[in-house]
């Protein structure tokens, strides 16, 4: 293909795309302000217009009717998206491949038995397990070593650079560290360095492999738990600090018994959400491996059903909604609690 | 229960002189106030008594020991900051316990040292609980508790009353002060912006400004004979009033002809090469009288706006050109007994018995020469 | 603690050393994706990235193209190695060394530089270190030279190649632009939707509040999977099938719970004086919203669309379900992870090009708008 031909291609048939983009956003962004004006135009002079007898009681209704106005987009989004599926996804995991053959829990039964399945789920809690916990860890680390330095908004906002890299970007960075080639791989470079003859595939050592794709997760999430950790140091009062170091505490003492009791509640937070991504990233185990070597985990072996049996597929994915159901309940405790 | 020796110690924070040339001793069983505007460094020469804060120059001793490179928790002090500082994760209990652990001290003895701090302070009923569920006064004594089972040589507070409301405020001071009364020979270095709290409180005044001790004395050597314009003018309330003037007599007492016309006469002494000098003359408000018909005054003005407070008035004069506008204290105020607001727009004059009436000489009081009283005997009486 | 008496600093020393070696091992499979994008084929495939700066041997196939002058008895050509045709463009950064030479592919080193080598039928091959070659034949050569293969010294050489190819003949180009048709609507839409919500769950007083706003904190962690069959179905029952409009609708509502989440966390927090002042001043709630709540909460929204704008640029997942798996709708995750991964899984100059064009946008927009990213997480998470 010419240089140059892509770029003709382009004007010739991209245009419209971003033509029709923008549209959309000018029809999407005017549409919601046109809503909202108009609906309120609509109730506070039509419906119940703030004048005449009952100008009071207009305004109350008006005021009572609003709230619904302002609301009505998100929640039918929200519904349609997000509370619709729950509901739609079990049902269609009660079918088989085609959508109206009615088989029951059939699904579930045959993915209890399957070994894919069991690998997937076992790989799965190995994530839950390693991911949150070094993530957090490696995160408090960082916060705790840069709290005091003087370069340690550099440092942070370097380590914090992989939170903007796709889980697919940074597959591919770590190719470049686990690729199966002395001269292109970091570790088999490493390797040969220090005398190993031929070049190893991590990709492809048993039950090891889970834990070298995991590291990207890691690599990613410990800057989203450094930035959080470190605002939550930084909101110990100095004086608690000193008061310790007053009483004799050392710096390992002053760490583990004074400020990590008191961002307790900032570490539980920082786990719980890590925890929830782990459970929806497919991207990382699909680019790497596609789940073969024994890699495969919950997310990604839905993608396998995906477009193929939607009957296994809704099933796969209502059991990650099942296990993540525990956290969602306590999210919402919290929240409650918080809004007294 | 020991000395401090403070020997030319000094705070730079880069090229910024922060306290310099700061020399003071502390005796064993005194209650020491530092006090001073903010930002003259009070707070900043505890932390570094505490070991807070790195000592820059000079050298601290406590019970003879130079401590300036000793890490805080061996210096056997203990301190009561302004925010408590209690641990918030930790009961009542555990916070008053925790430096103990951390010294590894037996189980019984951590024990008998919080519940006899307890039993002192009236914190029994809330050993077991956490400080978020306890009153700022409750906070305050844990945070005196915490600083008393460990048993330290010196007590260090750091603005300990100012979170409190005004009425805990002077409950706890007493509580402080009856505490002192109880312990009379641990040392306790108190530091404050309020010179209520460092007048009832303290057995010497440390005055900081700028970054050096203005004055160290008893709190009424303090109000009867400033060493300097600034404490003059920092202690009591209302500020002393200064007015600019001329030494035309000199000896055993002074006389100054002052620039506005009226003259004083003040029992500081003075010397030959004084004649003629400007000085200001400081007369402390409730120091004026009213002036006899035909007397001599020192100062005479209209009185703008009076303030009758019940058992005195505080009257405010309409200031001419010759006062010093330029320190903000133009106003010349003065406070007579009883009520006096018939007086508003009135022409007064007052005067002052000699033994009231401050001199200064370029900002230094003329009773004092290199830091000494220069003749004792002429100290005015009380 | 620098400034604790007694402290010593032999610590911050370990703190300063263990900082620096965190940073390192965080940046070096970045770095070394960012330089490799730079490298050319084959010195990829020969020598690590991180030693890009230095000189690699390269083995090079060329013909001698000088003239041949007749002599007694034979025929001569001379010149230099690296001004012949085939290799000259490798070596316009300068001459190089010659380690050793040969005349066929399979031994392509048999001699070492400076040895007058028999190749059979009276032939000889002389090639120096610096390059001159020197080429006998008895008889009189054809038109073609003697084709030479040798092994040289080669300088690093950084290059755009992998960028013109990737931006012009992969595809890519289409993809980016596809990545940013997706990801505007999906960004801007959500928002003012979001803002809406936000700020009657905020400040408007209706019965069932409390449980909207725990309907939304569960939403928060609903995972996206189970809407994809569902909501998929519904796209094709409706018409939308699997499109544009399809992807945006579907961001849009994934997006919206943690909008609505940050955003009203945020309007909670503005102050009661000022939004009740204006309702004294005859502001209604409209007016309110627009001229006072929307401009105070810049920085909400700023985090927020910073979030959902790296979501779905980076998003595969979305993309892979929701838009047709066509060339000309391809976004660039899915370009790279299906197409280039899969056919072009050798090319690794390729390979890094692609990744470091798909994540430069949102690193440019981490680095410019670290703040307000950092803002809005800790609106999202501390609480």
């Amino acid at each position: 293909m010419a240089p140059r031909a892509g770029f003709v291609s382009l004007k010739g048939f991209y245009m419209p795309v971003i033509v029709q983009g923008l549209l959309t956003i000018v029809i999407g962004v005017g549409g919601c302000i046109g809503y909202f004006y108009l609906s309120n135009l609509l109730l506070d002079k039509v419906i119940f217009p703030a004048k005449g007898e009952n100008a009071g009681r207009n305004i109350n209704r008006a005021n009572q009717i609003r709230p619904w106005l302002f609301l009505f987009p998100a929640i039918f989004a929200l519904g349609l998206y997000l509370v619709y599926p729950v509901v739609g996804s079990f049902w269609r995991s009660l079918y088989g491949r085609s959508p109206s053959d009615w088989v029951g829990f059939d699904n579930y039964v045959q993915l209890a038995a399957s070994n894919e399945f069991q690998q997937a789920f076992f790989n799965n809690l190995l994530w839950v397990i390693v991911v949150p916990a070094m993530a957090t860890f490696l995160g408090l680390l960082v916060a705790q070593l840069t709290d005091k330095l003087s370069w340690g908004n550099i440092a942070k906002s370097l380590i914090f650079m992989p939170m903007a890299i796709s889980f697919v970007g940074a597959s591919l960075i770590w190719k470049f560290v686990y690729a199966n080639d002395a001269d292109i791989g970091l570790i088999n470079a490493i390797r040969a360095s220090l005398g190993f003859g031929n070049p190893i595939d991590v990709m492809q050592i048993p039950f090891w492999n889970n834990f070298f794709l995991m590291v990207i997760l890691i690599w990613i999430q410990t800057g989203f738990a450094m930035v959080i950790l470190s605002a939550a140091l930084r909101g110990i009062p100095e004086e608690t600090i000193e008061a310790a170091i007053l009483d004799g505490a050392n710096p390992w003492q002053l760490f583990f018994r004074i400020k990590v009791p008191q961002i307790m509640g900032t570490i539980v937070v920082v786990w719980t959400t890590i925890t929830i991504l782990v459970l929806k990233v497919f991207d990382i185990v699909y680019t790497m491996t596609g789940g073969n070597f024994g890699t495969e985990i919950l997310p990604s072996y839905m993608m396998d059903f995906m477009f193929r049996d939607d009957g296994r597929a809704t099933a796969v994915a209502f059991i990650i909604m099942i296990v993540v159901l525990p956290v969602m309940i306590w999210n919402i405790v919290q929240a409650r609690k918080e809004m007294r | 229960m020991a000395d401090l020796k403070l020997t030319e110690v000094a705070k730079s924070y880069g090229s910024v002189d922060v306290l310099k040339h700061i020399n003071l001793d502390i005796a064993r069983g005194e209650l020491i106030v530092f006090v001073g505007p903010s930002g003259c460094g009070k707070s900043t020469l505890l932390r570094m008594i505490a070991g807070l804060e790195k000592i820059t120059g000079g050298e601290l001793q406590i019970d003879g020991r130079v401590v300036n490179n000793v890490p805080p928790a061996q210096r056997g002090i203990a301190m009561v900051f302004q925010s408590y500082a209690l641990y918030p994760h930790m009961t009542v209990r555990d916070n008053m316990a925790f430096a103990l652990k951390i010294a590894k001290k037996s189980k019984d003895e951590i024990e008998a040292a919080i519940s006899k701090a307890a039993r002192i302070l009236q914190l029994e009923p809330y050993l077991d609980r956490l400080p978020k569920a306890l009153s700022g006064g409750q906070r305050q004594r844990v945070a005196i508790g915490r600083s008393i089972v460990r048993d330290p040589k010196v007590y260090l507070f750091d603005e300990p009353l100012s979170n409190l409301d005004a009425a805990l405020r002077v409950a706890t001071r007493i509580e402080i002060a009856q505490l002192k009364e109880a312990m009379p020979d641990s040392t306790m270095i108190y530091v404050t912006h309020d010179q209520v709290e460092a007048m009832t409180l303290a057995s010497r005044i440390v005055v900081l400004a700028g970054g050096g001790i203005s004055q160290v004395g008893t709190p009424l050597d303090l109000y009867e004979r400033p060493e300097n314009e600034f404490v003059a003018q920092f202690i009591g309330s209302p500020a002393m009033n200064l007015l600019p003037g001329r030494i035309t007599g000199t000896g055993r007492q002074t006389a100054i002809a002052m620039s506005n016309g009226g003259t004083a006469l003040s029992d500081y002494p003075s010397t030959d090469a004084d004649m003629g000098a400007e000085v200001k003359v400081g007369v402390r408000p409730e120091d004026f009288r009213a002036a006899d018909e035909g007397g001599a005054h020192i100062f005479a003005g209209r009185v703008d706006i009076t303030e009758a407070l019940g058992e005195v008035t505080l009257l405010y004069f309409e200031t001419g050109e010759s006062t010093d506008t330029e320190k903000g204290d133009a106003a010349v105020i003065a406070k007579l007994g009883g009520t006096h607001s018939n007086l508003r727009g009135h022409e007064v004059r007052l005067t002052a018995e000699p033994g009231k009436v401050h001199v200064f000489r370029d900002g230094k009081s003329l009773l004092y020469r290199d830091g000494k009283l220069t003749a004792p005997e002429a100290i005015p009486a009380e | 603690m620098d400034n604790i008496a007694g402290h010593k600093s032999g610590l911050s020393w370990v703190t300063n050393i263990s900082v620096v070696v965190l940073v390192v091992l965080w940046l070096i499979p970045t770095v070394g994706l960012f330089v490799s994008s730079f490298r050319e084929r084959d010195q990829i495939s020969v020598s690590g990235w991180w030693q890009a700066p230095f000189s690699v041997e390269l083995t090079y196939r060329t013909r001698g193209d000088g003239e041949v002058r007749p002599v007694d008895g034979g025929y001569v050509m001379e010149g230099n190695i690296f001004d012949t045709g085939e290799v000259r463009s490798s070596f316009e950064g300068g001459a190089s060394t010659v380690s050793a030479f040969g005349d066929r592919g399979v031994a392509p080193a048999e001699y070492p530089a400076g040895t007058v080598a028999e190749i059979g039928d009276g032939e000889t091959l002389q090639v120096n270190a610096d390059g001159t070659y020197i080429y006998t034949s008895v008889e009189e050569p054809g038109n073609r030279g003697p084709r030479v293969y040798f092994e040289a010294e080669t300088p690093p050489q950084f290059t755009l190649d992998n960028y013109r190819n990737v931006l012009t003949a992969d595809g890519m180009d289409r993809a980016f632009i596809n990545t940013l048709t997706v990801t505007i609507p999906a960004t801007v839409i959500p928002i003012l939707i979001a803002a809406f919500a936000a700020y009657a769950l905020a400040w408007m007083d209706f019965p069932g509040r409390g449980l909207l706003i725990a309907l939304v904190v569960g939403l928060l962690v609903v995972p996206l999977q189970l809407a994809l069959v569902p909501m998929l179905n519904l796209h094709q029952r409706l018409g939308i099938g699997q499109s544009f409009l399809g992807i945006w609708l579907a961001h849009t509502g994934f997006g919206l719970p943690l909008a609505v989440y940050l955003l009203r966390n945020y309007m909670v927090g503005l102050p009661r004086d000022i939004i009740e002042s204006a309702k004294v001043d005859g502001a209604t709630d409209f007016q309110l919203f627009v001229k006072i709540i929307l401009p105070l909460s810049f920085p909400a929204l700023a985090a927020f669309a910073i979030f959902q704008f790296l979501w779905t640029w980076n998003d595969l997942l979305v993309a892979k379900v929701f838009l047709p798996s066509d060339d000309a709708s391809k976004v660039m995750t899915v370009k790279i992870a299906d197409d280039l991964l899969g056919s072009r899984g050798g090319d690794w100059g390729i390979l890094a090009t692609a990744a470091f064009v798909s994540i430069a946008v949102p690193l440019v927009v981490f680095f410019t708008m670290q703040r307000f990213l950092v803002r809005g997480l800790l609106a999202g998470s501390v609480k």
